[in-house]
């Protein structure tokens, strides 16, 4: 037997994406430390206890900061051919799913406020199956193409869809 | 068959709720009502504000229930007219449900205890679509036992049904000594901390301090007074023989009068339950597979527990609720049941593997030692992380603590390392005949088979560990069940070369090749 692997998705997301997850990054590792950094400059007699655990809290949060935006760049890829949507997401733990267009239900699109900030737009493409996939950090324009194409090619291609 | 007749006939069909609600509907205030009198006689005719408002408010949602039911009385009708069914109700929200009846996928009849003392039933047509739950089921909360045995009799006639009615027959019933296996149910201990927990916080509410009661007290003198090892042994004695008490009761009222049978139409209906009756029925046409469940006791004792792979059931927790099968049961027993759910020969007459064959361990591809590797390192992390806990406070608090964490790391390891070895052994896969088969588990084995052609994609995960080894996580996902079965810990090739038997040509172009 021939040795088989996936080949990666041919589309890289948006370049953008890099900053939106960042950002989203950013809201979710920053509130902590830095109220540990305030009760450790207002509190004086807690002040070692409290710089302790600003550290703490701020040490991995920057690694976060610094390497899940970068890392998760190189791994989404995503790709619509004429029978199926593959996309490739994670970055510590990584997913790749494919689903064929004769199954597609629905195809939606979300922006949240940040994406919207950003300039991304993302799509959801759901089965009948309760996973859905989705691809985030697409440009809002290439996302709007994609919708269409996938809503054109979803009712050409024969499939009852459950 | 006698429906030949019936079937001529005009289907119009009307009714509505029994007038035994009314009976229903005085009883819900009832309730508070004596839970009134009784604290009234506990507390010997003292009372407090709290009590007064506590009860007051309890007795005022008793007469509101009691009020909603019989204006859902009075305004319920419901009827059969060609090939829809339809219901209307409602004072002041006025609603109308009209389902074809060909879109009805589930009838479920339920009777909960206070109906089931006036020989009601709530009839439930579940029509399977998107959307909200309300949207999706209608209920007939409150019709009597014949009129809800008529209505799907009618239903399901009314219903243009594919499927020709070759077998209609019992093919489970309950056998009492399945009772043996009720012990083997884990949730028997936590029921018992619950209901402790239920009966203090009530007793509470009463202004009744449980451990001023003198049966607790003369409890804890007791305890104090003999050694604390027998003291500990005896707790956990009785905790466990209170256990096994609740399971066994959950079991009987669980599955008495339980039986699965093969309905009219393609149907597959299930029944059981002594205070609380269920049934409930799943079309066969819509079976995607079955799921063997061998939770570890009832493995040691040689059980199983069969569950239906099918769409049509509802969202997933009703999916999980409604899937059921079989009780525990003698394994070889599950997968007799199997076989007659799956037979042997598909519809064109072509032979095939039955459900026993189909759900069977042998020649189950085995997974690559790596797994078994991958497991033993989770227990082994498992069980220092929690031995870590109390071992880190005690270096705060105290060298007590630190020696109860050493303790508590002895007893995991081994106890850990050994699910993680049953867990390498649940592991396997295979593709026979029309059916993909996965196994799975470290607690309790699930070995699902689902039909190839019920899969609508492949969903892979990898984790640091699988990529530094080549393994992957390969889900097939399906619009049944759990919507996604996954073959755990495979080699990449063994994967990409699983999913390309199952379901040919969907990874062919993302796959590549090298020699």
């Amino acid at each position: 037997m021939d040795n088989v692997r996936l080949r990666p998705p041919r589309n890289r997301v948006e370049g953008r994406a890099i900053g939106w997850w960042s950002a989203q990054a950013a809201v979710f590792a920053l509130p902590l430390p830095l109220t540990f950094g305030i009760l450790w400059a207002s509190i004086p007699p807690t002040r070692e206890l409290f710089m302790w655990f600003t550290l703490g809290s701020l040490v991995p949060g920057l690694l976060y900061l610094a390497v899940m935006p970068l890392w998760r760049y190189r791994v989404h890829r995503w790709e619509v051919t004429g029978d199926a949507v593959y996309t490739a997401s994670g970055w510590l733990w990584q997913q790749w799913r494919v689903v064929p267009l004769s199954r597609v239900q629905s195809v939606d699109t979300l922006r949240g406020p940040l994406q919207q900030l950003f300039g991304l737009s993302g799509i959801t493409v759901t089965t009948a199956s309760s996973s859905a996939v989705s691809i985030k950090g697409l440009d809002a324009k290439v996302a709007d193409e994609l919708v269409a194409y996938l809503a054109g090619r979803t009712q050409a291609v024969p499939g009852d869809a459950s | 068959m006698t429906s030949t007749l019936t079937r001529t006939a005009p289907r119009d069909h009307a009714g509505r709720l029994s007038g035994r609600l009314v009976l229903v509907s005085l009883s819900a205030p009832l309730t508070p009502a004596a839970l009134f009198a009784l604290s009234l006689l506990v507390t010997g005719g003292e009372t407090n504000l709290q009590i007064l408002i506590t009860l007051g408010s309890l007795l005022l949602t008793g007469l509101i229930v009691g009020g909603i039911g019989l204006s859902r009385l009075a305004t319920t009708h419901y009827r059969i007219t060609g090939d829809r069914f339809e219901v209307s109700a409602g004072l002041l929200f006025r609603s109308r449900h009209s389902i074809p009846l060909v879109r009805v996928r589930g009838i479920d009849v339920t009777a909960h205890p206070v109906h089931r003392l006036f020989g009601l039933t709530t009839l439930r047509l579940d029509t399977g679509g998107q959307g909200a739950a309300a949207r999706r089921a209608v209920r007939l909360d409150g019709v009597t036992k014949g009129q809800a045995a008529e209505l799907r009799r009618l239903i399901l006639e009314g219903r243009e049904s594919g499927h020709a009615a070759d077998s209609d027959g019992v093919i489970s019933e309950l056998d009492r000594s399945w009772l043996r296996y009720a012990p083997l149910t884990v949730w028997g201990v936590g029921s018992v901390l619950a209901a402790a927990g239920t009966v203090y916080r009530t007793l509470h509410e009463m202004k009744i301090d449980p451990l001023d009661l003198g049966v607790v007290q003369d409890l804890v003198r007791r305890f104090g007074s003999v050694p604390l090892w027998f003291g500990v042994l005896v707790t956990v004695l009785a905790v466990v023989a209170l256990g096994v008490a609740s399971s066994t009761l959950t079991f009987i009222e669980n599955w008495s009068g339980y039986e699965l049978r093969r309905a009219e139409g393609g149907v597959l209906r299930v029944r059981r339950g002594l205070l609380a009756t269920r049934s409930v029925s799943m079309e066969e046409h819509r079976l995607r597979g079955l799921e063997l469940v061998e939770p570890l006791p009832l493995r040691w004792a040689g059980g199983a527990r069969l569950n239906a792979v099918t769409t049509g059931l509802g969202d997933r927790d009703e999916n999980r609720r409604r899937r059921v099968l079989t009780p525990a049961v003698p394994r070889a027993e599950a997968l007799a049941v199997a076989a007659q759910i799956l037979p042997p020969t598909d519809p064109a007459g072509r032979e095939l593997l039955d459900g026993r064959e189909l759900l069977g361990r042998r020649e189950l591809a085995a997974h690559p030692r790596v797994a078994r590797r991958r497991r033993a390192g989770q227990a082994l992390t498992a069980s220092v992380l929690i031995a870590a806990i109390p071992a880190g406070l005690g270096l705060w608090l105290g060298p007590g603590l630190v020696t109860t964490g050493a303790i508590t790391g002895l007893v995991l390891v081994p106890v850990l390392t050994a699910l993680a070895r049953s867990a390498y052994h649940s592991l396997g896969h295979a593709v026979r005949g029309r059916y993909l088969v996965t196994s799975y588990g470290a607690f309790a084995r699930r070995t699902v088979v689902l039909r190839r052609d019920g899969v609508i994609g492949w969903n892979i995960t990898r984790s640091p560990f699988q990529r530094r080894t080549g393994l992957l996580t390969l889900g097939a996902t399906t619009a049944a069940g759990d919507g996604i079965y996954r073959v755990r810990d495979v080699s990449v090739n063994e994967g990409l070369t699983l999913a390309e038997i199952a379901l040919p040509g969907l990874l062919t172009p993302f796959i590549e090749r090298h020699p």
